[in-house]
C-alpha cells in the first residue's frame, strides 16, 4: 500500500512540474507587455521596474529562477498589487471559492441522489415531469444565463417580502453562500440527478430486490438497502471528478454575486497581464487538483484491493 | 418489472419508500444546514457587510469600490481606485473642494513665483499617531517617488521639480532634488522651469506626505495592510481584508471641521459588475451606484433621483503618424474626420445618457485663463460631409500612388464601449469610404504594447486629467511625450506646448491652449470622441456625495446622513 | 409435460419424423450492428426527436442564410435594439441639420418643431428667479416625488433657453422637465413640464440607401415608408437578429462541433497507436496524456487562448479551437485505448490472426469498428461541452472578437440588456439550450442504441 502512495506522490510532483513548466512558458508567450500602464513609462523608470521584477534576466534563467522560488514553495509579488504576494492572494482568496465549491457539491451530491431518486420512484407521474423539466433546464443553460436571472429573481422576491430573504451579492455569512451555491451546484446536480434516476430504475427491476420483496421485508428497508445503496454507487465514483469541475469552474457564480474567490481573481489577473498572479494560481489549482485525484486513488485503494494491484 | 405492474402493491411500495425519502431528505438538509453553519464559523466575519446602505443610528453607509486598491502607497499608486481610497484617508498640501476648487489641506497659504514655491504647513494637521505633519514628511515622500529604486510609474509628474528628471534617470542623487524643509513648517520648492499650475499640480496624489520613521519601521511592507500606514486624512484605514472589504472610520486627530461627517465607511463590495452593484442598491444595501444606459428606464419607472457628472475623461480615435503608415497621410486623416459624426456615436449607438459628444482634445469643463477654455477659444464647429471626405480619400490615394487602400487596422481595447464603438466605426468607414476596417481587440495591456510599438493604425484611445489644468490635455501631443502613442510630431505644436508650459501670463497661455486645440483639429492629429459620464442615483437618505472630473472620482468626505425631519422633502 | 401424461406414453403413440429437408429460416431479417442500432435508435422517441431538432439547426445554419439574404453586419441605427414586431412605418423628412436653438413664440416649456426620433427641440422662456436651467427627459409622467428622469443639459445662465434632444430617441411619450437652478448650482421649486409624441421618421437618402424604395422613386416629404422588416428584432447596433443568429449559429456550431471531431480524432489515433503497440511506448503515451489531464481545464483554456492571441481582423475562432483540442483529447484517447486493449483478447481476434489477416486489416476491420460506437457517444457528448466552453468564455471576454457573432458573446452582451430589451438575450441563449439539449439526448439514445448488451431486448 504504502509504495502505492508513494509511487502516486511521485507521479504527482512530476505533474506540478510538468503543469508549472506549461504554465511558464505559456504566459511567457502572451503578447503584451506586464509592466505597461495607462501613463507611459521613460526608458529608466522601466528599467527599474524590469529590475524589480527580474523581467530583465533571459527567460531561461528566469525559468530556472521560478522554479528554485515554486520549491520553496514562494510564487512571487503580484504585478498589479505590488504589496502583495501571491502567496497571500491565494491564501486569502482560495478559501471562499473552496467553500463555495465543497457547498456546491454538498448541494448537487444530496440534490441528485434525492431527486434522482424521486424520480425514478415515481417515474412517469407528475414528480418525474417536474423534476426533469428543471433538470433539462439545468444541463441547458449556460450557468451565467442562470446566475443572472437568479440574481435577478432574488431582488424581486426581496422587494416583494419588504424584507432581505437572501443577500443578492457579497460574501461574509452563511446567508451569503445559499444562493451562489446553488446556482453553481445546479449543472452537476442535474447531471447528477439523471445518473441516479438510471442507475434507481435499474436496480428497482434487480433479481435481489424481487427476492427481497419476495421475503416480505418492509418496503422502507428494501428501498434504503437495496434500492438507494446500490444505486448510489455510480453517482458517488463521478463525485470525485465533478469536485474539480466545480472548484475551477466558479468563475462566473463569482463575477456574478461579487464574491471575492480566486476564479474572478484570477479572470482579473488575465486581464491586467499579471504575471506571477496568473502562474502561481494555475501552478496551485493543478497541484491541488492532482492531489485531490491522488487522494481518490488512494481511498479507492483502501476500499477496493483491486486498485492497488494495477 | 412485474411488481411495479400491480398498481396496489406499487403504490404501496412507492408511499412507503417516498416516506422514508423524505425522512432522508429532511436528514440531508439539517446536515447540510449544520455544514454551512460550520462553514461560515471557520471563514470567520471576513465581511464588513454594515447594517445596509444608510446606518442612521451609527452615523454609518455602506458602499463599493470597483476594485481592491492595487497600491495605496502613494508615491508609487497609478490607478483610480488607489486614488479614491487614498482621498479619503490621507491629505495633501492642497486639496478640493465641493466644487472642485483648489482649498487649503496641510498647507495653509503658499506662493507660487517663477522659479519655485513656498508652501506653508498649518500646525494642526496631524498625523493618526499624533505627531505633526512637518515639512520634512514631504521632502522624504516626493524624495522617494524620484528615487529610481522606488520605480514609480508617476515620478514624471514631479519633474517641473528641480532635478527630478536627473535623478530617475540615476544620474543624480535623490538628494539633489529641488525641495526642502526649511523649518518644520516651510516647503521650499525649486523648479527646473517656470510651473504656472504647480498648486494644481501638488493637489495629486503622488504628492502626498510620507513620514520617514514610519516608513522604515514597516520593513518594506508599508501600506500592505491597515496597520502599515500611517494617516493624516478625514479618514482612517481601519480594516481591510484583501479583495473582500474595507472599512473607513472617522479620524479624530483631523484638524478640518468641514469634513468628514459620517463615523464609518463600510466598503463591504468589492465589485466591477454594475448589475451586481445595481441588485445590492435595490436591495438597500449600499448608498449609491452607477447606473448605465440599459438601467435607465427602470431608474426612472422607480423614481430615482437620477444624477451625472463628467469623469474628466476624453476618448477618441487616435492616428499613427509614423512613416509608412496610410494614415500619415493628412488627407487620408482628412477623409476620415469628415466621415463621422461624433454625435451619432453617442446618441445613437453607445446612448449614454451621460455622455457627450467630444468637440475637441479639451474637455469642456476645462479651464482658460478666466472662464471656460471652451468660451475664450471655442474649437472649430464639426459637420460631417461625405461629398468632401471622398475627395480628400481621392487626393490621397494620388498622393499614396494606391490602388487601393490597404486595409486600415483599427486597434481596440476589451471594454464593452470600445467593442461597441470599434464595430460602429468599421461599419461606418465602409459605409462611408469603402475602406475596410480590421477591428484589432486586445486586453488591456497588450493594447498598451501595440499603442507603444505602434502596430496600428487607429487606436481607441482615451485620456483623463491628473490635474485640473489644460496642460494635462495639452501637452499630449508634444513631440517628447511618451504618451503620444501615434508619434505626431509638429514643430508648431510643440511651439504652442513649450508656451502653455511656462508662460506666466494666463491670457497668452490660454491662447496657446487655444492654438493646440487648432491644429488638433486642422491636421487632424485624433478624431474626438466622446466625453466620459455616468449617470448615477444616491440614496434619498445621504446628502453630499461628490462626483468630479479632477481629483478622486468619487468623494464622501463631505457626505453625511440626512436627519429624518429632512427626509420628507425630497 | 405432466408425468401423468408421459407416463400413458406407448410405443404406438410415435411415428417415424420426415426428415427435415427445410434449412432453418430466420425469422427476423438480419441486421448488422449499424442497422440494428439505427432501428434502435429510430425506435426512441426523444433520441429521434433531438435528431431531428440537429438536423434542423444545421439546415438554420446552413441553408438559413441563403433565405434570409440580410447582411448580419449591416447596421440600421434607425431601428436599435428593436424587439420583434413593432410597427415599422416612418415618416420620410429632411435631413438632419444641426439647430442653433434660438427663440420661439409662445410660452412656457414648448417644442420649436415637431417631434421626431431624428431630435426633440425644445424652448422655453426663464423661470421666475433661476439663474440657470437643468433640462430632463423621462419615459414616465414626473409624480410628487420629484424624480424628473434622465438629467439631459445643464446651462448655468439664462443666456440659453433652448435645448435639442437627440439621444437615442424611440417613437413614443416623453415627459420632459426644466427646472430652475439656484445660483449655488442646487434645483429650485421652479419647473415647467411638456410631454412630448416623438415620431418615427427616416430620410429619403436612407430610405434609398436601405433599399426601402426604388432609387428613382419620387417620395415627398411627409409621405411614409415602411422600414425594414427584422422578424427577430434587432440587437444594440440595429444589426438583423435572425440575420446574426444565423451567422453566430455557424461560429458556434463550428467550434462545438469541430473541436470535438478534431480531437476525438487525435484521441482515437493516440489511443489506438497505444493500446495497439502496447509496452513503453503505452506507458509513455499515457503517461502524457495524464499530465494533459492534469491541467486545470479553464485556466489553461483563458491561458492559450491569450497565449495565441489573434491579430487584427481574426475573429479567435481557430485559437479557441486549439486550445480545445490541446486539453480534450486524453479522454477519448483513453477510452479508445481501453477499448483497445479489450478488443485485442477478444476470441475473434485470435481466430482472425489465425486464419492469417494482417495487422492493419485487424486494426481497419476489427478493431477500429468495434469502438467506434464508444467513440460516436463520446463525441456527441463532447459538443454541449465545447459549446458551453464557448459560451463561458464569451461571458468573462475572452471569446471571439467582434464583430464575429457567436451564440455565446451575443448571449454576453444581451444579459447587459436583460431587462429593457430581453429579446437580445432569449434567442441566442434559446440556441444554445437547445442545442446543447440536442446533442445530450441524441448522445443518450445513441448510447442505448449502440449497446451491445441491449441488442436483443425489446
Amino acid at each position: 500500500m504504502w509504495s502505492f502512495i508513494l509511487k502516486r506522490l511521485a507521479q504527482g510532483v512530476i505533474t506540478v512540474w510538468f503543469i508549472a513548466t506549461a504554465t511558464f512558458f505559456a504566459m511567457h508567450n502572451v503578447p503584451g507587455d506586464p509592466l505597461l500602464n495607462d501613463r507611459a513609462m521613460t526608458a529608466a523608470i522601466r528599467a527599474n521596474v524590469e529590475a524589480k521584477y527580474g523581467l530583465d534576466k533571459p527567460l531561461g534563467e528566469q525559468y530556472v529562477i521560478y522554479l528554485g522560488n515554486l520549491v520553496r514553495g514562494d510564487f512571487g509579488i503580484s504585478f498589479t498589487q505590488e504589496n502583495r504576494e501571491v502567496n497571500d492572494i491565494i491564501r486569502e482568496h482560495f478559501p471562499v471559492s473552496a467553500t463555495l465549491g465543497v457547498l456546491a457539491v454538498l448541494f448537487a451530491a444530496a440534490g441528485g441522489v434525492l431527486w434522482g431518486a424521486l424520480t425514478a420512484l415515481y417515474r412517469n407521474r407528475l414528480p418525474d415531469y417536474v423534476i426533469m423539466f428543471f433538470v433539462i433546464l439545468g444541463i441547458s443553460v449556460p450557468s451565467f444565463v442562470i446566475a443572472a436571472v437568479s440574481q435577478l429573481a432574488l431582488v424581486g422576491v426581496n422587494a416583494a417580502l419588504g424584507v432581505t430573504l437572501l443577500p443578492v451579492a457579497g460574501w461574509g455569512t452563511l446567508w451569503h453562500m445559499l444562493l451562489p451555491a446553488l446556482v453553481l451546484g445546479m449543472g452537476t446536480m442535474a447531471y447528477l440527478t439523471r445518473l441516479m434516476r438510471s442507475s434507481m430504475l435499474e436496480v428497482i427491476s434487480a433479481d435481489y430486490v424481487r427476492t427481497a420483496k419476495a421475503k416480505g421485508l418492509p418496503a422502507a428497508r428494501i428501498f434504503t438497502k437495496h434500492q438507494l445503496r446500490n444505486a448510489i454507487l455510480p453517482v458517488i465514483t463521478v463525485l470525485g471528478p465533478s469536485i474539480a469541475a466545480i472548484t475551477t469552474g466558479g468563475f462566473v457564480v463569482e463575477l456574478v454575486f461579487a464574491i471575492p474567490g480566486l476564479g474572478r481573481y484570477f479572470v482579473q489577473a488575465v486581464q491586467q497581464l499579471d504575471y506571477t498572479v496568473i502562474m502561481g494560481t494555475t501552478v496551485f489549482y493543478g497541484a491541488f487538483l492532482v492531489f485531490m485525484v491522488i487522494v481518490v486513488d488512494v481511498l479507492y485503494g483502501f476500499i477496493d484491493p483491486r486498485v492497488r494491484m494495477q | 418489472m412485474s411488481e411495479t405492474q400491480r398498481p396496489a402493491s406499487g403504490d404501496g411500495f412507492t408511499q412507503a419508500a417516498g416516506t422514508q425519502l423524505a425522512l432522508y431528505a429532511l436528514v440531508a438538509m439539517v446536515v447540510l444546514a449544520a455544514i454551512m453553519a460550520l462553514l461560515s464559523f471557520a471563514i470567520g466575519d471576513s465581511s464588513a457587510s454594515g447594517g445596509g446602505a444608510i446606518d442612521a443610528e451609527r452615523n454609518a453607509i455602506t458602499i463599493t469600490l470597483r476594485q481592491e486598491p492595487p497600491q495605496l502607497d502613494a508615491t508609487r499608486s497609478t490607478d483610480a481606485a488607489s486614488f479614491a481610497v487614498l482621498g479619503h484617508v490621507m491629505e495633501g498640501l492642497i486639496s478640493y473642494d465641493q466644487k472642485g476648487q483648489l482649498i487649503p489641506g496641510v498647507a495653509e497659504r503658499w506662493e507660487i513665483r517663477e522659479d519655485g514655491a513656498t508652501f506653508w504647513l498649518r500646525d494642526d494637521a496631524l498625523w493618526s499617531d499624533g505627531k505633526p505633519v512637518t515639512a520634512a514628511d514631504f521632502v522624504f515622500a516626493w524624495r522617494r517617488v524620484v528615487d529610481p529604486a522606488t520605480a514609480s510609474q508617476y515620478a514624471f509628474i514631479t519633474y517641473p521639480i528641480q532635478n527630478a528628471e536627473a535623478i530617475t534617470n540615476g544620474d543624480l542623487p535623490p538628494t539633489t532634488l529641488g525641495v526642502r524643509a526649511a523649518n518644520e513648517r516651510r516647503l521650499e520648492v525649486d523648479f527646473q522651469q517656470p510651473t504656472p499650475y504647480f498648486d494644481k499640480l501638488v493637489a495629486f496624489i503622488t504628492f502626498l506626505p510620507l513620514r520617514q520613521d514610519f516608513f522604515e519601521s514597516t520593513n518594506g511592507r508599508y501600506a500592505a495592510d491597515a496597520d502599515m500606514m500611517l494617516y493624516n486624512g478625514p479618514y482612517l484605514l481601519s480594516e481591510w481584508v484583501h479583495g473582500a472589504s474595507m472599512r473607513w472610520t472617522k479620524n479624530p486627530l483631523y484638524w478640518n471641521d468641514e469634513k468628514g461627517f459620517l463615523d464609518e465607511i463600510d466598503i463591504a463590495y468589492i465589485t466591477t459588475d454594475v448589475n451586481a452593484k445595481l441588485n445590492l442598491f435595490k436591495d438597500a444595501q449600499i448608498a449609491d451606484t452607477d447606473l448605465v444606459a440599459p438601467m435607465l428606464p427602470e431608474a426612472m419607472e422607480r423614481r430615482w433621483h437620477i444624477d451625472r457628472f463628467m469623469d474628466g475623461t476624453v476618448f477618441f480615435l487616435e492616428f499613427n503618424h509614423r512613416d509608412g503608415r496610410v494614415t500619415k497621410n493628412k488627407n487620408f486623416r482628412k477623409a476620415m474626420q469628415l466621415a463621422q459624426d461624433p454625435s451619432e456615436l453617442v446618441y445613437k449607438v453607445l446612448k449614454e445618457a451621460a455622455y457627450i459628444p467630444a468637440e475637441s482634445l479639451f474637455p469642456s469643463w476645462i479651464r482658460g485663463a478666466q472662464e471656460l477654455l471652451r468660451r475664450e477659444h471655442p474649437p472649430t464647429k464639426h459637420e460631417m460631409n461625405l461629398a468632401k471626405a471622398r475627395e480628400h480619400l481621392e487626393l490621397a490615394r494620388q498622393e499614396l500612388g494606391l490602388d487601393d487602400f490597404p486595409p486600415i487596422v483599427l486597434l481596440s481595447g476589451d471594454t464593452p464601449v470600445s467593442t461597441l464603438s470599434a464595430e460602429y466605426y468599421q461599419e461606418l468607414f465602409k459605409r462611408n469610404l469603402g475602406l475596410e476596417v480590421r477591428i484589432d481587440l486586445q486586453t488591456f495591456k497588450q493594447r498598451l504594447a501595440k499603442m507603444t510599438s505602434g502596430e496600428f493604425d487607429l487606436v481607441l484611445s482615451g485620456w483623463g486629467p491628473d490635474y485640473d489644468d489644460a496642460l494635462t490635455f495639452g501637452d499630449l501631443f508634444s513631440s517628447w511625450n511618451l504618451n503620444n502613442r501615434g508619434r505626431y510630431d509638429s514643430a508648431d505644436m510643440d511651439a504652442n506646448i513649450r508656451i502653455a508650459q511656462s508662460e506666466l501670463d494666463p491670457v497668452k497661455r490660454s491662447a496657446a491652449f487655444g492654438e493646440i486645440q487648432r491644429i488638433s483639429y486642422e491636421d487632424v492629429v485624433i478624431l474626438p470622441m466622446y466625453e466620459r459620464g455616468w449617470s448615477f442615483v444616491v440614496d434619498p437618505r445621504l446628502d453630499g456625495l461628490i462626483r468630479r472630473a479632477v481629483g478622486p472620482e468619487v468623494d464622501y468626505t463631505y457626505a453625511k446622513i440626512r436627519s429624518a425631519s429632512q427626509n420628507g422633502d425630497e | 409435460m405432466t408425468q401423468h401424461a408421459a407416463s400413458g406414453k406407448q410405443a404406438r403413440d410415435f411415428s417415424e419424423l420426415d426428415s427435415a429437408r427445410e434449412v432453418q429460416t430466420l425469422s427476423r431479417p438480419s441486421l448488422s450492428y449499424w442497422q440494428d442500432a439505427w432501428l434502435r435508435l429510430k425506435a426512441n422517441k426523444r433520441a429521434l426527436v433531438s435528431l431531428f431538432l440537429v438536423v434542423g439547426l444545421l439546415l438554420f445554419t446552413l441553408v438559413g442564410p441563403l433565405v434570409w439574404r440580410v447582411n448580419p453586419a449591416a447596421q440600421d441605427l434607425d431601428q436599435v435594439s428593436q424587439p420583434p414586431g413593432v410597427d415599422r412605418v416612418a415618416l420620410i423628412v429632411a435631413p438632419y441639420e444641426p439647430w442653433a436653438g434660438g427663440s420661439t413664440p409662445g410660452t412656457g416649456l414648448r417644442l420649436a418643431e415637431t417631434a421626431t426620433t431624428q431630435a426633440v427641440r425644445l424652448a422655453w422662456d426663464a423661470l421666475p428667479g433661476a439663474q440657470g436651467h437643468r433640462v430632463y427627459r423621462n419615459l414616465f409622467p414626473v409624480g410628487p416625488e420629484r424624480a424628473y428622469g434622465i438629467p439631459r443639459a445643464e446651462f448655468f445662465d439664462n443666456a440659453t433657453l433652448s435645448f435639442e434632444d437627440r439621444l437615442d430617441i424611440k417613437p413614443g411619450t416623453y415627459y420632459y422637465t426644466i427646472v430652475g437652478l439656484n445660483a449655488d448650482g442646487s434645483l429650485s421649486d421652479q419647473t415647467a413640464a411638456l410631454t412630448v409624441e416623438a415620431q418615427r421618421v427616416t430620410t429619403l437618402a436612407e430610405a434609398q440607401e436601405r433599399g426601402l424604395v426604388a432609387a428613382e422613386a419620387t417620395l415627398a416629404l411627409g409621405d411614409s415608408v415602411e422600414l425594414a422588416a427584422h422578424p427577430l428584432g434587432t440587437d444594440y447596433l440595429g444589426r438583423d437578429m435572425l440575420a446574426r443568429l444565423m451567422a453566430g449559429a455557424r461560429v458556434s456550431l463550428f467550434i462545438g462541433i469541430g473541436a470535438p471531431l478534431c480531437f476525438v480524432l487525435f484521441g482515437v489515433i493516440f489511443g489506438s497507436v497505444a493500446g495497439f503497440v502496447g509496452g513503453r511506448v503505452d506507458t509513455a503515451m499515457m503517461r502524457f496524456a495524464d499530465f494533459v489531464v492534469a491541467l486545470p481545464f479553464l485556466l489553461f483554456m483563458i491561458l492559450f487562448k491569450i497565449a495565441f492571441g489573434i491579430g487584427p481582423g481574426e475573429s479567435g475562432v481557430l485559437p479557441m479551437l486549439v486550445a480545445l483540442v490541446l486539453l480534450m483529447w486524453p479522454a477519448t484517447a483513453r477510452l479508445v485505448r481501453g477499448q483497445i486493449l479489450q478488443i485485442r483478447e477478444q476470441g475473434y481476434i485470435s481466430a482472425s490472426q489465425l486464419l492469417g489477416a494482417k495487422t492493419h486489416y485487424l486494426i481497419l476491420r476489427h478493431m477500429l469498428p468495434n469502438t467506434l460506437g464508444v467513440v460516436l457517444v463520446t463525441l456527441t457528448f463532447a459538443i454541449p461541452s465545447a459549446i458551453f466552453t464557448e459560451a463561458f468564455l464569451s461571458f468573462i471576454g475572452m471569446g471571439v472578437a467582434p464583430p464575429t457573432p457567436s451564440w455565446g458573446s451575443m448571449s454576453n452582451e444581451g444579459i447587459k440588456t436583460m431587462l429593457t430589451t430581453p429579446h437580445e438575450l432569449i434567442f441566442p441563449a434559446l440556441l444554445i439550450s437547445i442545442t446543447v439539449l440536442a446533442f445530450n439526448l441524441l448522445g443518450d439514445g445513441l448510447r442505448d442504441a449502440l449497446d451491445a448488451r441491449m441488442r436483443n431486448r425489446e
